[in-house]
């Protein structure tokens, strides 16, 4: 089963409907409750990244055999540093984001700790895409 | 601790139109006093009361990816109707106090809420 969403940067304010979509489908095909909390997070942290940084984009959410697959595109500035970027504390975010609560430099960090496997490819002046497994 | 106690001890109103017998089934176990949604995904565990000062819609969100029982918005800090709402929709209960952060976060402490007995 594949879903997609189209996460759109314009409208901050309804970052994370598509995490909160994909979590109610998962909770529909009864998927263990700790597993569901972690994709939802891990989801929830890489679209508001998607929106934040990269200006929106899409996601593309698949559960097959296993493993929820998870990958975020955009067509942002990419990341120059990503050793930085994936330093607890390290953020890029505007003062109206970090307003909002967030920028605090665990969005990468905290993705990496609820996934499985994270892949990150990122591309200065091109996007970023970053590809996420949660095994089932 | 049941919500209806953290209502008593923080002499809060209800936001999101729950009666004192539906506060009473809610049971929480910990309470989050922060801010920073960020450091909330990284570090909440469950069955908790989330207290605040901020308002907008990612802190009811934030709650939603963390199954996170209740939030309670502190300093008198009241949030705009879509915000109520999409608690509502989504089974979260709102409280607001005009204690602050910290006094909030005592008050439930001195309580026993969150204190580790062993």
């Amino acid at each position: 089963m594949i879903k997609r969403y189209i996460l759109s940067g314009e409208d901050f304010s309804i970052a994370g409907e598509a995490s909160s979509s994909f979590k109610a489908v998962l909770k529909k095909l009864g998927i263990d409750a700790g597993i569901i909390r972690r994709v939802a997070i891990a989801m929830y942290e890489a679209e508001i990244n998607t929106i934040v940084h990269g200006g929106g984009g899409e996601c593309e959410a698949e559960i097959e055999g296993n493993k929820i697959t998870l990958v975020f595109r955009d067509q942002g500035p990419g990341i120059p540093n990503l050793d930085l970027a994936m330093q607890e504390g390290y953020s890029t975010a505007t003062e109206e984001i970090r307003e909002l609560g967030f920028g605090a430099g665990m969005g990468l960090p905290n993705i990496k700790k609820y996934t499985d496997s994270m892949n990150i490819e990122t591309e200065p002046g091109k996007g970023t895409t970053v590809t996420l497994v949660i095994n089932l | 601790m049941r919500l209806s106690d953290v209502k008593s001890v923080l002499n809060a109103k209800v936001l999101s139109g729950e009666s004192e017998s539906q506060l009473n089934e809610k049971e929480i176990h910990t309470a989050c006093g922060c801010d920073l949604m960020s450091d909330v995904l990284a570090f909440v565990k469950d069955q908790t009361l989330l207290l605040t000062g901020l308002i907008n819609s990612q802190v009811i969100r934030t709650a939603e990816m963390m199954d996170i029982v209740a939030v309670c918005f502190v300093r008198g800090k009241m949030p705009t109707e879509d915000v109520i709402e999409l608690a509502k929709e989504k089974g979260i209960s709102l409280l607001q106090t005009d204690y602050p952060l910290y006094l909030s976060c005592g008050l439930l402490y001195s309580k026993g809420l969150g204190v580790k007995n062993d």
